[in-house]
């Protein structure tokens, strides 16, 4: 139940007002006696290499904002290769080398292979990213998962979608699913088909098209689309893909009201970005985002731009942000345990209750299977091919535009 | 086994019986990261035979093994999480599913006279046209996965393969034992014998009077049924299966890797080889990290460099070279 | 009218075959004369793609005009390859020209993962986005542009095999190898020749390939196994057979795609590999080995 005193705590870093000193100094000195050794093991090569590396920007940048807030952290990266196999054997060797508390992986696959070494070693693993609903209902006692399940995703995506409709006055009468036929597309699929039908949403779901993540290009399937000519495109897709995708929208001048995603990545990378100029603006995805009006997602990108000037934080903040919150769990967890034994340091992340974090909403808290189902999905729009949150209102910085503008004519 | 027993030179006996003690002694000496890649070791040693009886000995190039691994995988892992059914039963169903897909790709490839290359394409053809099968098969929870769950109250029932590090270690490494006693048995028995005839000249065996087709068939029904039981393993030891991981072209290459470095057509081929790659993979992971090599994809390149030099050197394998450094003759084909 | 439907996913699916069928046409090349099994085919598509991507972003050149420098760059890396390292594995068992070819595309693959990054890169081509109308179609440009350069490139090869002397002589080569060495024609630099034109091809076909998909180093397996099912399908030894393999898989998977489920389709092209394994396994256009 604690705040973390942020304020506090810079201006003892600042060495400023003695007062605050005195006041913050038992504190600072009984938990920064030590650092806990953290491993995070993510896919930075093989096919999900690109979310991988994404995620291992921000784990390169944790450590110093962590420290800005008073959490020591100390830590060792490594690329799992987006292989189940490397990923079991590396997590053993990281325990075995020291490591408190495993944050990964990003690959449900590997992440499961992880958290049986994780639960034999008797070592907390935080899940950045992964939606796999079976990842906390498996059992594992080690395991917590800081990320919502697929069929959370599509629950507050929908209900964003009808905000979103409000917000537009936009009156969409049928919509098309498309959705990638892999891992996470699949669970997005059956989370539709069964929260679909009770969503109240206005529109009818004409159809759910599946394709194959490894095709070459998706022409069939916006043609498929195009003879049915619905209103809105509910796409689950990922970067490469959500290119070819629009590009043959273009193409074929099939021009919906709206590409809404209910909850997937791809339609902000900055591929997509590169790659479409200013046809990547106006999709919407309803997916957790970076608060950009909090003071720690603000201190987080204030340290990404420096260390990244290729890359842009507006892009990135989901998977830094989230790779960012798990280490900050994992952190908050040993500074209130005062131990890094393994049992009384997952019991402490167990009852994490982190207020002040990066990504929107209430604060970070854990339900008895590890999961924390507290995690709300805002509605974010390219605009200017930059991410803009758009709903809720509370943390939006722009209006939702609905229809988007036509192809043909765009600057 | 007692004759096979019989039948090695002292040196040879000596040297098998060091390397069983040594292994089997292994969890007392080395850590729990070693053990975890041994367990690969021994995994790949295994499958990595179960393959080589098809190739080595019966000249039949499959590139599609991984078809056997997930369907051995998935049955039994089904079959315990429908049904309860544990591993030990969930096996003999596995065998028997595998056992019929490979039934039908050799009957495809050997009764219409598809051969080398194209039998190969066949086998990937084969495994493929299954993995897109199971991701659009909601029964076996499509793409999305299959699960077993972590029940820890259930961790000491060793017969269904619920438990620790060790008990897979010692499962792997009676696997591997078993898969090398079975080569050997086969490799002189008079099928075996017929095997080799037909990988020779399959036309000068037929007109000896062996009957190639049968011949080629058996291999492919052992090898699958055998890859298979690698498979059941595979899904108690993971605990989850997804179609593009199980049976993708990858892990079907990652498996044949092993018995071709090591040598083919041998007994020993697919040990060596398997001891040879899985430590490589993770001592080089170990070696790019220490340099500080902060390039993901290094790891890989040395591998496959490594893959080149070895292939380039010893192109009958390692075994065969280690076997006479060693001053052991293999009673070969 | 839902006929023009149907007709426009035809019409894509050929002129997206042709340039498949130019990347088979190289494997056609190497694997019916020099008899070298090229798993890492599709590697070597996915670098050239990289080329022109690269040459694209940093000169500004289409693709359609650097896929000649592309390709006769190829050609010599092809024949210095085979010359030196492919050449002794010619005539070994297919499993240690696989281990060599796996081992050359991981490092192709990885060493493009290093050198470019995961990302897919897209040559962002001025009229990537346009498409002719044509009655109730629509034919997207970068299509039809590459389809007819691959084409181009198919006619060349043909009549470069057809009527010249070193073209005559590698198709004898492929049909009666000793009679080749017998008549006295340097069998060795006639391979390297044809390796070299079969990269070439493979060149041309990546340059053409990224105005149509984008640059990602994980491309290449997918690439290599389309170009051999290409190849079965149409005919070994057959450069019609390349191309027209190349059509008719390109048709029947936007077909199945469309009609079934499109994360089937491929489901479509194995089991008519499979059909043509077992039924003509020379292939619609091969000749009788």
């Amino acid at each position: 139940m604690r705040r973390s005193p942020t304020p506090n705590r810079r201006h003892v870093l600042a060495g400023a007002a003695a007062a605050a000193t005195v006041v913050a100094a038992p504190a600072v000195v009984r938990a920064q006696a030590k650092a806990i050794k953290l491993a995070v093991l993510l896919p930075r090569s093989g096919y999900l290499a690109p979310a991988g590396q994404s995620c291992h920007r921000g784990a390169l940048i944790a450590p110093k904002v962590l420290a800005d807030f008073g959490y020591q952290v100390d830590l060792v990266h490594v690329d799992i290769e987006s292989n189940p196999d490397v990923a079991r054997t590396q997590c053993e060797r990281v325990i075995n080398d020291g490591a408190q508390g495993v944050i990964g992986a990003f690959d449900s696959a590997s992440t499961l292979a992880m958290a049986q070494v994780c639960e034999q070693r008797q070592v907390p693993l935080v899940v950045n990213i992964g939606a796999a609903p079976q990842l906390t209902e498996q059992g594992y006692k080690f395991l917590v998962r800081n990320f919502p399940t697929g069929g959370q995703l599509v629950t507050n995506g929908l209900k964003l979608i009808k905000d979103l409709i409000g917000a537009t006055h936009i009156d969409p009468k049928t919509a098309v699913f498309l959705h990638a036929n892999d891992t996470f597309g699949t669970s997005q699929r059956q989370a539709m088909d069964k929260i679909f039908p009770n969503a109240g949403l206005p529109f009818r779901l004409l159809e759910s098209i599946a394709y194959d993540p490894k095709a070459q290009d998706l022409s069939v399937e916006v043609t498929k689309i195009r003879a049915l000519n619905p209103n809105l495109l509910l796409v689950v897709t990922r970067a490469a893909d959500a290119i070819k995708l629009v590009r043959d929208m273009v193409r074929q001048h099939f021009e919906p009201m709206g590409i809404i995603s209910p909850g997937s990545p791809g339609l902000y990378d900055e591929e997509f970005y590169q790659a479409l100029g200013p046809l990547a603006d106006y999709p919407i995805y309803n997916i957790p985002w970076a608060n950009p009006k909090g003071h720690m997602s603000q201190a987080l990108e204030a340290a990404f731009k420096p260390a990244n000037p290729k890359f842009r934080f507006a892009v990135e903040c989901f998977n830094v942000g989230f790779t960012f919150e798990a280490l900050l769990i994992a952190a908050d967890g040993f500074k209130r345990a005062g131990t890094t034994h393994g049992p009384e340091l997952m019991q402490a992340i167990r009852a994490t209750n982190i207020a002040d974090h990066v990504m929107i909403g209430p604060p970070i808290t854990f339900d008895a299977k590890g999961q924390n189902v507290g995690i709300p999905s805002a509605a974010v729009q390219n605009r200017g091919r930059t991410p803009t949150v758009v709903l809720p209102a509370a943390v939006a910085t722009m209006t939702p535009v609905l229809p988007m503008p036509g192809w043909q004519g765009r600057t | 086994m007692i004759e096979l027993w019989r039948g090695l030179e002292p040196r040879a006996r000596g040297l098998i019986a060091m390397l069983l003690v040594a292994l089997a002694a292994a969890p007392l000496a080395v850590d729990r990261y070693l053990i975890s890649v041994l367990t690969l070791v021994l995994y790949f040693a295994y499958v990595g035979q179960a393959w080589n009886l098809m190739m080595g000995y019966a000249g039949q190039l499959s590139l599609g093994h991984a078809l056997y691994v997930g369907l051995g995988a998935y049955v039994a892992a089904l079959l315990w999480v429908h049904f309860g059914i544990g591993p030990w039963l969930g096996v003999f169903a596995a065998v028997l599913l595998a056992m019929v897909f490979g039934a039908v790709v050799g009957w495809l490839g050997f009764r219409f006279g598809v051969e080398g290359v194209y039998f190969a394409l066949l086998t990937i053809a084969a495994a493929e046209f299954t993995r897109i099968a199971f991701d659009n098969i909601g029964f076996t929870g499509g793409s999305g996965g299959l699960f077993l769950p972590y029940q820890q109250e259930r961790l000491g029932e060793w017969w269904n393969l619920r438990g620790g590090q060790l008990l897979f270690y010692y499962v792997a490494l009676a696997l591997a034992a078993a898969g090398v006693v079975v080569a050997a048995k086969l490799s002189r028995s008079r099928l075996g014998y017929q095997w080799l005839a037909v990988r020779e000249d399959e036309i000068a065996a037929r007109s000896l009077g062996i009957n190639a087709f049968r011949a080629k068939m058996t291999a492919v029904l052992v090898s699958s049924g055998m890859t298979a039981v690698g498979g059941v393993f595979y899904a108690f030891y993971y605990n989850n299966l997804f179609p593009a991981q199980v049976f993708d072209i990858e892990r079907s290459i990652e498996l044949i890797l092993g018995p071709i470095v090591g040598g083919l057509g041998t007994v020993f081929g697919p040990v060596v080889g398997a001891f040879i790659l899985t430590p490589l993979g993770e001592g080089l992971i170990a070696l790019t990290s220490r340099l500080g090599i902060d390039a993901p994809g290094a790891k890989a390149v040395f591998y496959g460099l490594t893959l080149i030099a070895i292939i380039c050197a010893r192109p009958n394998g390692v075994w065969p070279w280690l076997a006479r450094v060693l001053g052991l003759k293999e009673r070969s084909p | 009218m839902i006929w023009s439907i149907y007709l426009g996913v035809v019409v894509q699916g050929v002129l997206t075959g042709l340039v498949y069928g130019l990347m088979a046409l190289g494997l056609s090349v190497i694997f019916g004369v020099v008899r070298v099994v090229n798993f890492a085919h599709g590697e070597f598509a996915v670098v050239a793609m990289y080329a022109a991507f690269l040459l694209f972003h940093t000169l500004g050149l289409d693709p359609l005009v650097t896929m000649l420098p592309i390709a006769a760059t190829f050609f010599l890396v092809g024949f210095l390859l085979q010359a030196t390292l492919i050449n002794s594995f010619v005539g070994r068992s297919e499993h240690e020209q696989f281990i060599l070819l796996v081992g050359i595309a991981i490092v192709i693959l990885n060493g493009l993962l290093m050198l470019f990054g995961p990302d897919a890169r897209p040559a962002n081509l001025p009229y990537a986005f346009d498409s002719y109308a044509v009655g109730p179609l629509f034919i997207d440009k970068v299509r039809i542009y590459s389809a007819v350069a691959a084409l181009a490139i198919a006619a060349t090869l043909f009549c470069f095999f057809r009527y010249t002397a070193t073209g005559t002589a590698i198709r004898a080569c492929a049909d009666n190898l000793t009679g080749a060495a017998v008549v006295g024609l340097n069998v060795k630099r006639l391979y390297a020749i044809t390796f070299g034109v079969g990269l070439a091809c493979v060149g041309a076909a990546g340059a053409l390939m990224v105005t149509i998909a984008d640059a990602a180093p994980t491309l290449g397996p997918a690439y290599t196994l389309l170009a051999f099912i290409i190849v079965i399908v149409g005919g070994l030894g057959s450069m019609a057979g390349a191309l027209v393999g190349g059509v008719l898989i390109g048709v029947s998977e936007a077909l199945a795609g469309f009609i079934i489920q499109p994360s089937m389709k491929s489901m479509f092209s194995f089991a008519l590999l499979i059909a043509v394994l077992v039924l003509r396994p020379r292939g619609l256009l091969g000749r009788r080995a």
